[in-house]
């Protein structure tokens, strides 16, 4: 099929410089943040307005090509992949503010406007948008929509489905509708609770209605610091048992903290073997006696030592160490593979022994920063081979080793990043043959099709990764 | 144009997380993956293993960098991408369609090495200045050759000569430092030079001026002409001495490039260790002068300054306290500081001739940053982004002085 024809149509749409046909331009949208694989698109187009991504979905449409939504391509499941070729929709170029309305805590945002600037841009408000995933310095709101993003403050506040009130979504034959408003309860369908995480197979989101927080009298940061991850699992178990919710509760092992040190001076102890980084936030008066508290429970349950953060370059110095985590890890190999599994909290030492004997026995070297607060674990295989290497099969074993035994203790296999490509064959040792049914017959709904990021989500039955197959064929979910 | 790109062995660092996107100055612009650190780096990874030929659009994408090194201060792995694209332009040759690439390179290749020829060009440029024809030529020119023509900076009245080969020390020594005038502060920015050293002698510096030394090789690092740059380094490394506290520049391009000599002759057995020491011991000026501390006190002026952080300076030498440190010892003096000042003003050395239109674009955002400071007088210690917000200043009409941290200071008597 000759694309002459689209190219033109759409270059007419949104102009020649956001129509790339030529290699050169379409390569670099092979690949977004998951390293292992790569298809190239047949086209990509950057639309500016709604107006846009609705002729461009339904010139695309038209040729009955398939049409993959991408952000700032930060997704580490593959998500924005274009597996099977067809046109990538980028909503980079979208990043207006629309409304701000500081009584109401709301905000009118399109899809590519990146989440780190929108709290910038709220900083003068005393507001802020509470997701905060640790890509947020260039992630974009669609996508943190599309992937129903966390972060590290979500065990306070919520993960995006709970600071997203409306959505306007062009859907698969370009219809712009709107769900939700800025109204707390709508009546009918919660239309904007399943498009969140959808993961671009339901439409493109092109605007969202936001839920903006107030900023806190007071914050205290501090940083317990453990000679082994069981103690600091333990204490984590510890601080959420006695009945305090911090706004953060997060695990960093040594290994992690190290590779930070190499390029930022995040004031990480270099001889620890994990460190538990807590936040609290509230009134001036309680947050003392909250942090008093957690203090005490860490020294408790054997904390070296705890250092608080004195100022608030101290206090952003930890956290842009903790969100650079992932990054920092190319310092210690050529790929990395940051996984996304949850265990209740209540198992978090066991799992994370777990973790560990199945990067032994399998050989991959893991490093592990986590949401400890909610369970929420980021085990990071890292390797030196590529992904079409035999030796691969190896970081698949230790994925499903890791995947299978959060399963085991009533965890799940993704907390945030979605299932994209990289988790779909598994969504079956989660779910019945009949939820997955029931899950396709609401995707069927919104686009009959299946041309709107295709493949993703659901199993296709293919090996999981490239020709490798799951080497645990243990499945089916009877919970 | 096809070639083959090697494999940059820098690039392997890079795990693609993305987080370089949104602070380079490009991808704001564009949007486009392609003007983004992360995707100059698929490209050119794609290009070494022989997924994508090496044709003039890689090559388009490869020179809308800025080469500002503003990833490298986001990236949590540390990718040198100055290297990276060092490298890579290296491979491609200089930037620009035939005509230019070839004015460039001639330019690169024929001029810059040579402090002489450099001298005649620009007193060329000064005749030009002075006799008003500068005055008619914009406004007969075509519009396409305006723009370059209102960008070209004037030439200093007098270039800069050493009138010695070293310069004592005004009253009690403190250190031995060597200088290098650099071409662009000789010969633009004369005055300047003056003032350094009227300075750096006060706070008690022996300063000795190497007279073999060269232009710093810096434009022709970043321009595809590394075989060049790796001579004059050479030329420079012979020239100065290293029984000194310091080598001294007050251009943060200049000082960023020296900063990389180790690296740059690396693989020259005759050369590697004599540039590795003569690396260690580059220092700019105001970095150095923050270190030893100012001996005389400064006299008040009262006024509000913005520092714009060259980005050679911030994202390429990490100085970024040190320029503030000593504007804070100018009393009466405000610093004021502007939005993203560490965001590449557009000058990036020969860029502003070569990409009118993103310079011009980050020029606009920048010349409104600093009007919106209120400031006086805008900082910024390199000769390029002095350039660039000179033409800013005039373009857009902005009431601002341009000055260098070493005006300042020399002006309070510091």
């Amino acid at each position: 099929m000759t694309l002459a024809p689209l190219i033109r149509r759409l270059q007419a749409i949104v102009g020649n410089a956001y129509a790339l046909h030529r290699p050169e331009d379409l390569i670099v949208y092979e690949q977004d943040a998951l390293m292992v694989s790569r298809h190239k698109p047949d086209l990509v187009v950057l639309p500016d307005t709604t107006q846009q991504v609705s002729e461009v979905v339904r010139a695309v449409r038209e040729l009955g090509l398939p049409i993959v939504p991408r952000g700032a391509g930060t997704g580490l499941a593959g998500g924005a992949i274009p597996e099977r070729g067809g046109v990538v929709v980028a909503l980079t170029r979208m990043t207006r503010v629309h409304d701000i309305d500081p009584i109401s805590k709301t905000a009118v945002v399109e899809a590519g406007l990146v989440n780190a600037d929108l709290t910038a841009m709220l900083e003068p408000y005393g507001l802020f948008f509470a997701p905060d995933p640790g890509s947020q310095v260039a992630a974009t709101i669609g996508g943190n929509v599309a992937n129903n993003a966390g972060g590290p403050h979500c065990l306070a506040y919520g993960v995006t489905s709970n600071h997203v009130l409306g959505l306007e979504v062009v859907l698969a034959d370009g219809t712009v509708t709107w769900v939700g408003s800025r109204a707390l309860d709508e009546p009918g369908y919660d239309l904007t609770g399943i498009l969140v995480g959808s993961e671009g197979t339901f439409g493109i989101v092109t605007k969202a209605i936001v839920r903006l927080l107030a900023r806190r009298e007071a914050v205290r940061t501090l940083l317990a610091i453990y000679d082994t991850m069981d103690a600091a699992c333990e204490a984590a178990s510890a601080v959420i048992a006695s009945g305090i919710v911090p706004e953060a509760l997060e695990i960093i092992d040594g290994m992690s903290m190290r590779a930070v040190n190499k390029t930022l001076q995040a004031g990480f102890p270099e001889d620890a073997e994990a460190a538990l980084l807590i936040e609290v936030e509230g009134l001036a008066e309680s947050v003392p006696v909250l942090i008093e508290r957690i203090e005490a429970i860490c020294h408790r349950q054997g904390a070296r030592r705890i250092q608080t953060a004195a100022t608030a370059q101290d206090r952003m110095g930890l956290w842009k160490g903790r969100k650079h985590a992932y990054g920092a890890l190319g310092k210690l190999a050529r790929r990395a593979i940051m996984l996304d599994v949850c265990a209740p909290r209540s198992h978090l030492a066991r799992i994370m022994r777990q973790i560990t004997e199945a990067g032994t026995r399998l050989n991959i070297q893991v490093a592990n920063f986590f949401h400890a607060g909610d369970g929420n674990l980021h085990p990071n295989l890292l390797f030196e081979f590529d992904d079409n290497s035999p030796e691969y099969a190896r970081v698949v074993a230790t994925t499903e080793d890791i995947m299978w035994a959060c399963i085991a203790v009533g965890g799940t296999i993704t907390g945030e990043h979605g299932l994209g490509m990289e988790k779909r064959e598994y969504l079956g040792w989660m779910n019945s043959d009949a939820d997955i049914a029931a899950m396709k017959r609401v995707r069927d709904a919104f686009d009959p099709d299946g041309a709107m990021n295709p493949d993703k989500v659901f199993p296709t039955g293919r090996p999981v990764h490239g020709t490798i197959p799951s080497v645990r064929a243990a499945g089916g979910a009877d919970r | 144009m096809i070639r083959t790109m090697p494999v940059i062995p820098e690039v392997e660092t890079c795990i693609h997380c993305g987080l370089c996107l949104n602070q380079c100055p490009t991808y704001r612009l564009t949007h486009l993956e392609t003007a983004s650190p992360r995707g100059r780096i698929y490209l050119i990874e794609a290009a070494s293993h022989g997924r994508l030929d090496v044709t003039s659009g890689v090559a388009d994408h490869l020179y809308l960098c800025l080469a500002c090194r503003a990833c490298e201060t986001a990236c949590p792995s540390g990718v040198q991408y100055g290297r990276v694209a060092e490298a890579a332009r290296d491979v491609l040759g200089p930037p620009g369609r035939p005509f230019q690439r070839a004015m460039v390179r001639f330019a690169l290749r024929h001029l810059m090495p040579h402090p002489g020829r450099l001298r005649s060009v620009a007193a060329v440029i000064r005749f030009y200045q002075r006799s008003g024809l500068a005055a008619l030529a914009l406004r007969l020119l075509p519009r396409r050759l305006r723009r370059p023509a209102a960008l070209l900076p004037e030439a200093s009245t007098r270039f800069y000569t050493p009138e010695a080969e070293v310069l004592p020390a005004i009253g009690e020594p403190r250190a031995r430092v060597a200088f290098l005038t650099g071409c662009a502060m000789s010969l633009f920015f004369a005055e300047i030079n003056e003032a350094t050293l009227r300075l750096l002698r006060r706070n008690g510096c022996e300063v000795v001026l190497p007279q073999n030394q060269a232009c710093c090789g810096a434009l022709n690092i970043h321009n595809g002409e590394v075989a060049s740059a790796r001579a004059m380094a050479r030329r420079n490394v012979d020239a100065f001495p290293v029984d000194v506290d310091a080598i001294l520049t007050n251009a943060a391009g200049c000082g960023a490039a020296m900063k990389e000599y180790g690296h740059l002759l690396g693989d020259d057995p005759d050369y590697r260790e004599r540039a590795e020491r003569f690396s260690t011991l580059v220092r700019d000026t105001g970095e150095f002068l923050a270190a030893l501390g100012l001996r005389n006190s400064p006299k008040a002026t009262d006024r509000v300054v913005t520092y714009q952080d060259p980005c050679h300076l911030a994202h390429g030498q990490g100085v970024r306290a040190q320029p503030r440190a000593l504007l804070a010892a100018l009393p009466g003096t405000t610093l004021r500081e502007m939005v993203a000042s560490d965001r590449c003003c557009g000058s990036a050395g020969i860029y502003n001739f070569l990409q009118p239109e993103t310079s011009d674009a980050l020029l606009a955002e920048k010349m409104e940053a600093i009007r919106a400071t209120g400031a006086s007088v805008v900082v910024a210690p390199n000769p390029g982004c002095m350039m660039q917000l000179r033409y800013g200043v005039r373009r857009f009409g902005v009431p601002v002085r341009v000055a260098h941290l070493m005006d300042l200071l020399d002006e309070a008597g510091a």
